[in-house]
């Protein structure tokens, strides 16, 4: 098990565009767009990180900007990683996927499509969850719903 | 007439036999549609619907106030509606930092116990009616009665008993709490042979639940099939033993692990599980220290900004909950990884060229709960 | 040795007797039929229902319940009161379906189950038809009734029904083989197909004990075979209500579902009476060899009590089967026969056949 400093040290060094927050629960790496793939890539496969368990994805929206985020666990260290992206783009949020290296992804992701409206290329079969197809994106803050939702 | 009804009955040789199983099923156990392709008997592939009981609890959540969404976690996985609360409970206690007192954490502890036990008992219930062995169902509410009896008596509530707050319990449990958790410790370790003897020995059983749904251990992880079912593929997942939280650093006990990786083998997880459970139950029965029931809350509570993320061991798996706050009384977006949503996935992979029976076997030792899934 | 008290031919005999003094000869067989058949629709009737009791009592005692207890004495009118509301419920027209096909099938299966009835020897005497290949025709019979399980799954027009019934047909022609190879061997032993004959041939003892070790051989195997035969659990891959919802009559209510449902009860009781017939002694007493005292007393006990009691032993047994064992899948299903039970059964008649021809059964 890496202790955070050396987990950020490793990081660093695989991609430099890393960020690393202060003050945060866990250890947090803030990563952009483009080099999503290729650092989750590098996590699963590097054999000193080995974060081969997905333990949950998914997304929130802070009205300026949306952030993808990933819980990763390496099951022989036992260490843990939170991965974060931001999107600027709120219209049509665009990201990889993440089901090539994560079977449990493609899953994770067509629920964060579902409810976030984020697209995610390479996806296998990237249709909507849990709603139907008209139904707008509902854990958008700027979602509004009059028949539905009261608001308080 | 009769041209109109052969071709609606008869599929072509290379056409697929579809057949919806469900929402309304006796075997999906909940509101969970399988687009099922059949090749005679044989399950060419499958494709989980889901979002029937999709309620929209994280959404739901970002509009209530942290002892408020307590509630709404209960209808998750309500049949570890314990660990659901305790898992939120957590999360805001490490984010005000807030030390509990010891007695909370222990009894806690056996109510998660007790509601792992009443989960397993239910799920053996009905995994013996999906193989088509219908008394066992009543074998299991015999004594799953017992713990939602004393659940009862110190909650009220049976199923749902939203008890666990931040910062400690609701209120404090009934004092004859222990002793009647001693006389069911006492009465389901007589009981617990039984289920064997009607089951695991049979069979037809053994030959219906040996060799298939095979899960190797890398598929389980990379799904992230989590809780018992993972562990029957030999995959350490127990939260109890990665991040112990309540009284379970406290306590000996053994993290199941299965190296069979078939339906089977989650089976023996699972029953070996409520044997664990009831020597960590015994373990802290006795030892329940005095002392308050609650650490000192404020009436509102407000998250500093922040991310707070916790997992814990519910009876079907690893229930992790994220938290954003922007410091308001209310979540800024709420997260509940829910070891149901990915155990489901996998069911393709592990069905695929299994006959339609074995199917209703595997999804049977996944012990899938719908609401869960769908939040 | 049997003794001739309670002997139900003197009772015929007489109404046979009556009847000619009244009428001519033909109208005579023609009452004579009428009478039959309006005494087996009511017996029919009440066993259909008394089994249906007797099914949700044992299986409440296996599972820790009650069982009906509130309409009536022992809740003994509860299946009254479901028949009561069975004939109530709407008989629901599928869209698609095959209407004259989907109306025919519970028909066809009701129909096998009563005419295998006509053949059993209820009791000394006490038999409709005594057929002198009685055996044959009672199987040839009750294999009848998988055309109508079959015609309900094709045109019920459903996917599930249509799985079930495919399955039912695979299960009846498979496990029909077994049932009649375990029969022949007990044919063997007796030398005779008349179901009369079989029971007279047990008068000093039952092809059970008598038959050494190839009979209990051929008893199990009835036993296995004929449960899956009529499609009860664990072999009950037919409804299998967890994977099918309910096999080939998932489209079916009301009154057409209660036909599917009393044949099924029906069948069991047949098959029940035909184990005990072949191999139990049928209505004959309980004797064992040279206890004179004990076998007068057994022959105090009427021919009709004997049979109903070994036949409600052997369909106590199936109940137990169903209610404790899980179900098998169709190719365990299938592998149990073609591999295990027909070699046995083969090599079993085999074996049998050379006994007799040794003569060293009793």
């Amino acid at each position: 098990m890496l202790n955070k400093q050396e987990l950020t040290d490793i990081i660093r060094s695989l991609i430099p565009e890393t960020e690393f927050p202060d003050g945060t629960q866990l250890l947090e790496v803030i990563v952009p767009a483009e080099k999503y793939f290729s650092l989750v890539e590098k996590l699963k496969s590097d054999q000193k990180l080995s974060f081969n368990y997905l333990i949950s994805q998914t997304a929130v929206d802070f009205l300026s900007h949306m952030t993808v985020v990933c819980h990763l666990e390496s099951v022989e260290f036992r260490h843990l990683i939170v991965v974060k992206v931001l999107l600027t783009d709120r219209e049509n949020p665009t990201i990889d996927s993440l089901t090539a290296l994560y079977p449990t992804a493609e899953y994770f992701e067509r629920e964060i499509f579902d409810l976030f409206g984020i697209r995610f290329n390479n996806h296998p079969n990237l249709k909507r969850l849990f709603l139907e197809d008209d139904y707008g994106y509902p854990l958008r803050k700027d979602f509004r719903d009059e028949i539905n939702i009261i608001e308080r | 007439m009769s041209e109109e009804i052969i071709k609606d009955v008869m599929v072509g040789e290379n056409e697929d036999y579809i057949i919806n199983m469900g929402p309304q099923h006796p075997s999906t156990h909940g509101v969970l549609r399988l687009e099922v392709c059949l090749k005679g008997e044989t399950v060419k592939y499958l494709i989980p619907h889901i979002g029937y009981i999709h309620r929209g609890i994280e959404k739901m959540c970002e509009a209530d106030t942290y002892q408020q969404l307590i509630h709404l976690t209960d209808r998750m996985d309500y049949l570890s509606a314990h660990m659901n609360n305790e898992a939120v409970c957590l999360c805001v206690e490490d984010a005000l930092q807030v030390e509990i007192p010891e007695r909370v954490k222990y009894i806690r502890t056996i109510l998660d116990e007790l509601n792992r036990i009443a989960s397993h008992q239910l799920w053996w219930c009905a995994f013996g009616m999906d193989l088509g062995a219908l008394t066992s169902f009543f074998y299991g509410l015999r004594d799953r009665e017992h713990i939602l009896d004393i659940f009862e008596e110190s909650f009220g509530s049976r199923l749902l008993h939203s008890f666990v707050m931040p910062g400690g319990l609701m209120h404090d449990v009934h004092p004859n709490f222990q002793k009647r958790t001693k006389e069911f410790i006492k009465y389901f370790r007589k009981k617990l042979p039984e289920y064997d003897q009607l089951l695991t020995g049979n069979i037809i059983f053994q030959n219906r639940a040996k060799g298939i749904g095979y899960m190797s251990r890398e598929t389980a992880i990379g799904y992230g099939v989590t809780g018992p079912s993972g562990r029957g593929s030999n995959f350490a997942c127990d939260v109890r033993k990665i991040a112990p939280y309540g009284a379970y650093d406290k306590v000996q006990f053994n993290e199941i692990l299965g190296t069979g990786c078939d339906t089977f083998a989650r089976y023996q997880v699972r029953m070996a599980e409520m044997w664990e459970s009831m020597n960590i139950i015994e373990q802290l029965i006795d030892n329940i220290p005095e002392g308050d029931y609650t650490a000192k809350m404020k009436p509102i509570i407000k998250l500093p900004a922040g991310e707070y993320f916790r997992r814990v061991e519910t009876a079907r798996g690893e229930l992790a909950v994220y938290v954003v706050s922007d410091g308001n009384k209310t979540p800024y977006r709420m997260k509940f990884r829910t070891p149901n949503f990915s155990n489901l996935f996998v069911l393709n992979t592990l069905a695929s060229g299994h006959k339609i029976a074995d199917l209703i076997a595997i999804s049977g030792s996944l012990d899938l709960v719908i609401p869960d899934i769908d939040r | 040795m049997s003794s001739n008290l309670y002997d139900f031919s003197t009772l015929t005999g007489s109404i046979h007797a009556a009847l000619s003094g009244m009428m001519s000869s033909g109208w005579v067989v023609f009452t004579e039929l009428v009478l039959i058949g309006l005494l087996f629709l009511l017996f029919y009737a009440l066993l259909g229902l008394f089994l249906v009791y007797l099914e949700r009592k044992v299986c409440a005692i296996i599972q820790n319940r009650v069982g009906p207890n509130r309409v009536g004495k022992w809740g003994l009118l509860q299946t009254i009161a479901d028949l009561i509301k069975l004939l109530l419920k709407e008989l629901i027209p599928i869209r698609k379906a095959d209407p004259i096909l989907f109306n025919l099938a519970p028909f066809i299966v009701i129909l096998a189950s009563f005419m295998a009835m006509a053949a059993l020897p209820f009791a000394k005497g006490l038999q409709a038809v005594d057929f002198n290949i009685g055996v044959f025709y009672v199987m040839a019979v009750s294999s009848l009734g998988v055309v109508g399980i079959l015609l309900a799954g094709w045109s019920s027009n459903s996917k599930y029904s249509l799985i079930g019934a495919i399955r039912s047909g695979a299960q009846i022609v498979s496990y029909e083989l077994s049932v009649g190879l375990s029969i022949l061997a007990i044919v063997v032993f007796s030398g005779t197909m008349q179901l009369s004959g079989i029971v007279e041939s047990q008068a000093d003892g039952w092809w059970l004990f008598k038959g050494h070790i190839p009979a209990l051989i051929a008893f199990v195997i009835f036993l296995i075979a004929s449960t899956a035969e009529i499609n009860r659990g664990p072999f009950d891959l037919a409804e299998a209500e967890s994977e099918l919802t309910a096999g080939f009559h998932t489209e079916y209510s009301g009154i057409k579902f209660a036909f599917f449902f009393l044949a099924e009860y029906i069948n069991m009781f047949i098959v029940a009476a035909i184990g005990a017939t072949v191999f139990l002694g049928g209505w004959m007493p309980f004797h064992i060899g040279n206890w004179e005292g004990f076998n007068h007393i057994m022959n105090y006990i009427p021919s009709i009590v004997w049979f109903f009691l070994k036949t409600f032993f052997i369909v106590y047994l199936i109940m137990w089967f169903k209610w404790t064992f899980p179900r098998l899948r169709i190719d365990q299903l299938l592998t149990l026969e073609w591999k295990y039970l027909l070699p046995i059964s083969l090599v079993n008649i085999v074996f049998i056949a050379f006994i007799v021809l040794m003569g060293w059964h009793f």
